[in-house]
């Protein structure tokens, strides 16, 4: 039987790696009978749900754009560039 | 050529800047990942027509993104952003002796009000700001820029267990500090 220690990490790793399919079925007993291994998952889930929320605000964030002087800056560092060869 | 990189940046231009700056929230560093991609795009104009030109650009810019934080690892002691001590045994303030949690986790969601949430998102990114540094760089790796793990522990040098052993303490503090400054119990 999985401490809470034990099925924790394996929740972790479970985002890192497939976990075997003995670890799987340990961690699926665990869980069946722990409330709070249950919400610890749910918790990691929702790091990560946030976190690609936290990126896709900024991709999806119209009033960011590329400055102009940055662009500028760019299309002369390419022209430079190829010149050099 | 520089034609190319003219309507590139016009069509595409704002996008990959926003791409980037999701990723490394940092205005210098996310133009210079722009650039570098027009340079290699240019350099090795290897587009081909069954994805759009978008998803090329992007796929380029990522593998730049991630090249930078290469560098910056490189350019730091491994001591400083490695902690090879983490082992089972630091895990004791989550837990007792006999493996049961001291605190239990609590629940949180991320809401679906749009101010609740974007309140919700800045208290994440705060504490993941505060993640000690011998954690941050492989938690930003792994969970931000979404590197597989065996890159991970080549670009680190570092075995797959440490490497699984710090992004639990890192992953187990930031639900912490969700919980502290989140939840308030
Ligand atoms: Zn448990």
């Amino acid at each position: 039987m999985l401490t809470c220690k034990q099925a924790s990490q394996l929740i972790s790793q479970s985002l890192d790696h497939p976990l075997s399919w003995y670890e799987l079925m340990q961690l699926r007993l665990h869980l069946m009978m722990c409330g709070a291994c249950n919400r610890f998952r749910k918790q990691l889930n929702v790091l990560r749900v946030g976190l690609r929320k936290i990126r896709a605000n900024v991709e999806n964030d119209s009033a960011i754009q590329l400055p102009l002087d940055a662009k500028a800056r760019i299309v002369e560092k390419v022209r430079s560039d190829q010149h050099a060869k | 050529m520089s034609n190319n990189v003219n309507d590139w940046l016009n069509d595409h231009g704002d996008y990959l800047y926003r791409f980037a700056l999701a990723r490394l929230k940092d205005t210098h560093q996310a133009e210079d990942a722009v650039q570098e991609t027009m340079l290699a795009a240019i350099k090795n104009n290897s587009f081909e027509g069954d994805s759009s030109i978008r998803t090329w650009l992007t796929g380029i810019l990522k593998h730049k993104i991630i090249d930078m934080q290469r560098k910056l690892i490189r350019e730091q002691p491994v001591s400083d952003i490695i902690d090879l001590d983490a082992s089972d045994e630091s895990m004791d303030d989550f837990f007792d002796k006999t493996g049961h949690w001291l605190d239990k986790p609590q629940s949180f969601d991320m809401p679906d009000h749009a101010l609740e949430q974007s309140q919700f998102l800045s208290v994440l990114d705060a504490c993941m700001q505060k993640l000690p540094k011998k954690l941050k760089v492989i938690f930003m790796l792994r969970d931000v820029h979404e590197m597989e793990n065996e890159n991970i522990c080549k670009e680190l040098d570092i075995t797959p267990t440490n490497a699984w052993v710090m992004l639990y303490r890192a992953r187990m503090g930031l639900r912490k500090c969700l919980e502290m400054n989140w939840v308030k119990g």
